[in-house]
């Protein structure tokens, strides 16, 4: 890659942005920083569903079921096997991946609207399902020993400190991944799937392993996502676990609204969402009619959302992924 | 004893289960087209109902004709209004705005009627019953949904053998295109299309409203149980969704028998066995 002047632009962008951010601890209290962090989780759920929905066509509103299981992953393992819970986090990721496994097997027998249903009811028999294990606490959840906390860092300031920078670097390696995945030979693959799937089809793009792949992938980091969002949390219960409101209907909103099938378009819908957020919350059930009403009307007048929306005045791309011709 | 009479009421509440299932079988059959918000439409007319029986103090099963025909006619115009931008080649746009819709739904009868768990009062009908004999007896309740439900499916059927609509209504979920190319008016069939499963939607509200506990938040659940039975009985059967809900009545009822918690795990469990074994469903079109 060349760095010509557009590119300088983009790197100067990136710098100013993620500079400030890695040293939020530094100038962030704690508040400010509780907040970034999920701003990061929920940037990088809102990226993870994009590569499905808007990228592979894979429309699902069961990705709950990964977080949460990501969450319960760490939990027994830190409790059950005495695991730490840094090492924690990769191993319920890879954990939830090899569950998502047979899971795929059984929704992919299900197509388009259909799987979308499918994937919430595997999402509610792992809801329903964990609320049966004593173990874990049954119904009303567990909280995670203490000492497993404590033997995280020194301190709490540090123990928050190092949670920021999980989530921060969790929601860059998502953001990045899912960048260089599209520009990669499989981005040109799933870009085609999403155009034309037939088409795709006939031009030699292997849909259904490609497909296969991705959902494994995004939901082994909606899992490792989740073992971090519990561990911040330091409780788990099935209804925040395998919460369809938390992990795919705010997810979702921030997608369509932000504009669904561009990377840039889930970081204005998080941004939005969250300043949203900050002056509705008081609304309570109004502010979730609100989001409904304006996801709903950008599907029906925009489908791009509001990326969509600026670009179409004046085109321009913070993560180029589309091919030119050369010369 | 308990077992027989699990299955038994496990087997009548597959009749309401199959009255979810229709409306959502005949949107997919014709339409290729799934409303994610149908369990949030059902609990929106229980909720209705509960309105209705407030204002009039009427039995609720009179509520049947207000509810019905509201419900059918709110669904030709919000076709033709709404959905029939989104529905076409691609899914995406029709399943985000009926997810829309549910939330907001659920969020506006939350705001409307707080999220208290209602039950509306059949009456005498309520605590009848019909004996069998050695302790077994069935509720009146359910086994009016039971016949409902073959009454509803049996009329359908009726419908798209016998009548001119019902042709052209199984015409179009053969081909789409070609409907159009013979001169017909896809946008109204679409139309009618919802307008009948609004109103079968509409009979299930009812029915739900005096058959259990409802609240705001009930619909999702319900837009599951539909699917279910969908997928169980075969896509494009409407005989199959009652065969499907019957099933899923019947492993709920099972599963409830084992352990209270049980009840709606054992449903999807035998759910995604089936869907393991038979992804066509037990009677595929």
């Amino acid at each position: 890659m060349t760095m010509n002047n557009t590119n300088l632009w983009r790197f100067a962008l990136l710098i100013l942005v993620v500079g400030p951010l890695l040293f939020g601890p530094y100038w962030a209290d704690r508040g400010t920083m509780r907040l970034l962090i999920e701003v990061f989780y929920f940037l990088a759920l809102a990226q993870l569903w994009n590569l499905l929905a808007g990228y592979s066509g894979l429309i699902s509103v069961g990705q709950q079921a990964f977080v949460g299981l990501g969450g319960y992953m760490i939990f027994s393992l830190a409790m059950f096997a005495g695991v730490p819970v840094l090492w924690g986090l990769p191993l319920a990721g890879i954990a939830t991946a090899l569950i998502a496994w047979p899971t795929a097997l059984i929704a992919f027998r299900l197509t388009g609207p259909y799987f979308a249903i499918g994937t919430w009811v595997i999402a509610e028999v792992f809801r329903l399902g964990f609320a049966q294990i004593p173990a874990l606490g049954g119904g009303s959840g567990i909280s995670l020993p203490t000492a497993m906390v404590k033997a995280m860092a020194a301190n709490r300031a540090a123990r928050e400190s190092l949670t920021y920078w999980i989530a921060l670097g969790l929601m860059l390696v998502v953001l990045l991944g899912v960048w260089l995945l599209m520009r990669s030979k499989v981005g040109l693959g799933l870009s085609a799937l999403r155009d034309n799937e037939e088409a795709a089809v006939s031009v030699g793009v292997r849909t259904r392993p490609l497909k296969f792949v991705v959902y494994i992938g995004v939901a082994g980091m909606s899992g490792m996502l989740g073992a971090l969002i519990f561990l911040q949390k330091l409780r788990i219960t099935p209804e925040a676990a395998f919460s369809v409101n938390d992990w795919s209907v705010l997810v979702i909103f921030i997608v369509v609204i932000g504009g669904i099938g561009s990377l840039e378009g889930p970081i204005l819908g998080c941004i939005l969402f969250f300043v949203l957020r900050e002056f509705l919350a008081d609304l309570g059930t109004w502010y979730m009619v609100i989001l409904g009403v304006v996801s709903v009307a950008i599907m029906l007048l925009e489908p791009r959302g509001l990326w969509g929306m600026i670009t179409r005045y004046r085109p321009m791309t913070l993560f180029p992924v589309s091919r030119k011709s050369a010369g | 004893m308990d077992w027989i009479n699990a299955i038994i009421q496990g087997v009548l509440l597959g009749g309401l289960y199959a009255l979810f299932a229709a409306g959502l079988s005949l949107m997919f059959g014709i339409m290729r087209f799934v409303n994610l918000a149908h369990g949030d439409f059902i609990v929106a007319g229980a909720f209705g109902a509960m309105v209705l029986v407030e204002m009039t103090g009427l039995n609720p099963l009179w509520m049947l004709c207000v509810v019905v025909p509201v419900m059918a006619l709110a669904g030709y115009t919000g076709q033709r209004l709404v959905l029939n931008r989104v529905v076409g080649q691609d899914l995406l746009p029709s399943i985000l705005v009926t997810f829309g819709f549910s939330v907001i739904l659920q969020n506006l009868m939350q705001e409307a009627f707080s999220a208290d768990s209602r039950r509306l009062s059949a009456g005498a009908l309520d605590t009848a019953s019909l004996s069998l004999g050695s302790g077994l007896s069935i509720g009146a309740v359910p086994l009016l949904m039971f016949v409902v439900a073959i009454v509803v499916l049996g009329g359908l059927n009726w419908f798209f053998a016998h009548t001119n609509m019902g042709r052209l209504l199984r015409a179009t979920s053969d081909d789409p295109e070609m409907i159009g190319l013979m001169g017909a008016d896809r946008r109204h069939i679409f139309g009618v299309a919802m307008l009948l499963a609004s109103a079968v939607v509409g009979i299930a509200a009812v029915l739900l409203a005096v058959k259990t506990n409802f609240d705001p938040t009930a619909g999702p659940i319900r837009l599951l149980f539909a699917f279910e039975a969908v997928i169980i009985g075969g896509l494009g059967s409407l005989w199959g969704t009652l065969i499907g809900g019957v099933i899923l009545g019947v492993s709920q009822g099972i599963g409830a028998q084992i352990d209270p918690g049980f009840q709606i795990l054992a449903g999807h469990v035998v759910f995604l066995i089936i869907l393991i074994l038979r992804p066509q469903g037990l009677f595929p079109r």
